[in-house]
């Protein structure tokens, strides 16, 4: 559940530009809002009703007779059909059309048309639900008139977030019952976060962008979609003085192997001495980013949330010999054979990270 | 036991005259310390000591407790000998060399190898890599050749290697399958194994679903937590304990030519373990013993594809040719070579491989809940792509 706010980008964040009277300030406008209601009472639009149980029982495939029938309700010692307890905030959601038409702050209350606005101004112009916490009191049915009121809970410091810099936004919403009595409570947790800072770039093709900019062609991303990737960092290599020169070379989309400068035998994984001729003398050679598929792996489980899955990981033999570990990109598992000529292209998964990834070289041929 | 060669002089020297473990859990509630101890006091009284008569401990460097806390914890006391074994898995039976050639070299006299850990509900091997803190040290580092393309667990790992053993081979996913199953098999029958009464058959391995593909869930060993030790005496001593001595025929270690931590994928070839290969060597040339004297294996089997090129490597078929000798039954108790009485790590615990060396000390002393007649000598293995190490364990001559 995402999306934008309506409403023009606000202006600059009160972490990154504002002067520090004025971001202290902001902070306690902002924490000013713990504990006040931002939506009174509000009624849900109809009663409790089978039709609606009976769609939702549909869509989210929930096949609990007790949502449906009657006589298999009664047998579970309940006096008749219930509805399923998820379906709490439906009753209370204002319906489709009132959703799309009025930009959230006009539908909301008062409070919450100002905490929004307050939001903007810090440049949190975009949402997206992380939390959902319910406890259930008692189970609803037909005929319940379902009401909700939401309390500010929290509002977090600002937090670096993969998505961009933003904060947490806790409110409790209590469900009522036409005669007052509570059925439900909610904790809601909603980041809203600024896109334009993001800590790494979006998972929707800033990579490819970027590769394109960089090396005037398009990269594939290994093992799937670029729309695939939820945007989380991969894993970093360790860098030291044995392995650095070849990470600061994939920077700069040059796939190197190291060449010992004595006997001049090529080695991959790099080391810091040869171990044909024991020389500490080494230089580095560029691959012609030609080879061929040695063996591979398609990964499933488990699901690092940088890659898609499922994952293709390749052992790829240059034609200068040397074997690496790397992703393979263009090609489907089903469709990689050991043996198939891959040529060198790179992606750029973050701002400091560079790797090579290979794909059939018919691919470049056509 | 048939001699070929003259044995080495450790070959004989040592005995296991004691073994001891935890229950095998997915969440023993219990500090890895306190499962430590618990083996560790447990395989003591197996032997017919005392706490008190131990003067060294042998563990692995994976483990976290330090032989300080285990011997102050026990009531063992002053320790003339202390040693570490590297490379995960691997450790296992070079615990067994190391506690072996201290007493054969008279620097110790009762020495107690151990494995304990919260495998399952601590850290879990199985998740990988990928998001634990590294360090810029060789091994640390090593990592950045995996972990940025997204080959960060075990089974990932030996998926490279099974891919290519298929391709040079022909060998099939059933072909792993079959592991899977004689493990299960003799899990089946043990009341200490985690899966005890509950056995698959192949169509249940192939039905099982993709961790990393050539790999199935089925391919890949539970995770556990639990404690095993050992207890390691001269083989003269051994005789005046309770339990028939499960003499060390030969100890051996192996790293191969270019080694690395599970990715040794720079070979000329990589369907083979040179590294066991080597251990191989050694222990026959140690015992004097051949292929065709040992009467059963215990073969670490972290992910079945590996089981296979282990047979290869210790003689007991050609090049290529394990799976149509696992095919054949050979594993199976009525087998040439009954392999994984207790069920394996897929099947019984995962120890790191020390399970294992238990269940090789049974077959001897003819106590294993799968006993298969007397098998005379008994093979055991290590972590595989890894260095590694192995042992003979065999009755008193």
């Amino acid at each position: 559940m995402s999306g934008r706010t309506g409403g023009p980008a606000a202006s600059a964040a009160p972490g990154s530009a504002a002067p520090g009277d004025r971001a202290g300030d902001y902070e306690e406008r902002l924490q000013a809002f713990t504990g006040r209601e931002l939506t009174p009472l509000r009624p849900g639009p109809d009663p409790v009703n089978l039709p609606m149980i009976r769609h939702w029982a549909e869509a989210m495939e929930d096949g609990n007779p007790v949502h449906l029938d009657e006589a298999a309700a009664r047998a579970t010692g309940r006096p008749g059909v219930v509805a399923p307890a998820s379906m709490v905030q439906v009753w209370t959601m204002p319906g489709y059309a009132a959703t799309v038409t009025a930009p959230s702050r006009d539908r909301a209350g008062e409070v919450y048309g100002e905490l929004l606005a307050l939001l903007e101004e810090g440049g949190y112009t975009s949402v997206v639900a992380t939390d959902s916490e319910f406890e259930f009191r008692r189970e609803l049915v037909p005929g319940d008139r379902v009401g909700v009121e939401e309390v500010v809970e929290s509002v977090s410091p600002e937090k670096t977030t993969a998505l961009g810099a933003g904060r947490f936004v806790t409110t409790l919403k209590t469900y009522r019952d036409g005669g007052g009595e509570v059925v439900a409570v909610q904790r809601w947790r909603i980041l809203w976060f600024d896109p334009a800072r993001r800590r790494t770039p979006a998972p929707d093709g800033g990579a490819r962008e970027r590769a394109g900019e960089r090396a005037g062609k398009p990269a594939r991303e290994p093992g799937g979609t670029p729309a695939g990737r939820s945007g989380a960092p991969r894993p970093r290599p360790a860098l030291n003085r044995d392995n650095a020169f070849w990470f600061e070379a994939a920077r700069e989309h040059r796939l190197v192997i190291q060449r010992c400068a004595g006997c001049e035998t090529l080695r991959h994984p790099p080391g810091p001495c040869c171990p044909r001729c024991g020389s500490f003398d080494w230089d580095t050679v560029e691959a012609s980013g030609r080879g061929h598929v040695y063996s591979y792996v398609v990964n499933h489980h488990p699901r690092h949330p940088a890659f898609a899955f499922p994952l293709l990981v390749a052992l790829v033999e240059l034609a200068e010999g040397t074997r690496l570990i790397t992703g393979l990109a263009g090609v489907a598992p089903e469709a990689v054979e050991i043996g198939m000529p891959v040529v060198l292209d790179w992606i750029d998964p973050d701002p400091d990270l560079s790797l090579p990834v290979f794909r059939p070289a018919e691919q470049e041929e056509q | 036991m048939t001699r070929h060669d003259r044995p080495g002089p450790l070959s004989g020297a040592a005995a296991i005259a004691g073994i001891g473990a935890t229950e095998f859990s997915k969440d023993s509630g219990r500090s890895e310390l306190r499962l430590a101890c618990e083996a560790v006091l447990a395989a003591v009284a197996d032997a017919g000591l005392q706490p008190s008569d131990v003067d060294g401990l042998v563990t692995f460097t994976a483990d976290t407790n330090s032989e300080i806390h285990v011997a102050r914890s026990t009531g063992i006391g002053e320790l003339r000998f202390f040693s570490r074994v590297g490379y995960g898995g691997g450790a296992a039976c070079g615990t067994v060399q190391q506690a072996a050639m201290a007493v054969a070299a008279g620097v110790a006299d009762v020495v107690v190898c151990y494995r304990a850990f919260n495998e399952r509900s601590g850290v879990r091997y199985g998740l990988g890599q990928a998001d634990r803190p590294t360090d810029t040290g060789a091994d640390g580092a090593a990592y950045s050749w995996m972990t940025p393309f997204g080959l960060s667990t075990p089974a990932q790992w030996v998926a490279m290697f099974a891919r290519r053993y298929m391709h040079e081979y022909g060998a099939t996913s059933e072909d792993f399958g079959r592991v899977a199953v004689v493990d299960r098999r003799h899990a089946a029958t043990n009341p200490a194994a985690w899966f005890h009464g509950r056995p698959i058959t192949l169509a249940d391995h192939q039905a099982s679903r993709w961790i990393a593909e050539p790999l199935r869930l089925l391919d890949c060993c539970q995770e556990t937590d639990g404690g095993q030790a050992l207890v390691v005496v001269s083989a003269e001593r051994a005789r005046d304990l309770p339990h028939p001595p499960a003499v060390v025929r030969a100890a051996a270690q192996g790293s191969g030519a270019d080694q690395h931590m599970m990715t040794s994928y720079y070979r000329p070839s990589i369907t083979g373990i040179p590294e066991l290969g080597l251990v191989g060597r050694e222990l026959y040339a140690q015992s004097g013993l051949r292929p065709d004297d040992v009467g059963a294996a215990v073969l670490y089997d972290h992910f079945t594809p590996l089981v296979l090129p282990q047979l290869e490597e210790l003689g007991f078929c050609a090049r290529g040719e394990a799976r149509h000798f696992i095919a054949d039954g050979h594993l199976e108790l009525g087998g040439r070579l009954p392999c994984n009485t207790h069920g394996g790590q897929l099947g019984e615990a995962y120890l790191h491989g020390m399970n294992g060396i238990a269940e090789a000390v049974r077959l001897v002393r003819g106590t294993s809940v799968n006993q298969p007649g007397a098998p005379g000598d008994v093979i055991v293995t290590a972590g595989t792509g890894v260095p590694t190490s192995g042992l003979i364990l065999g009755p008193d001559a």
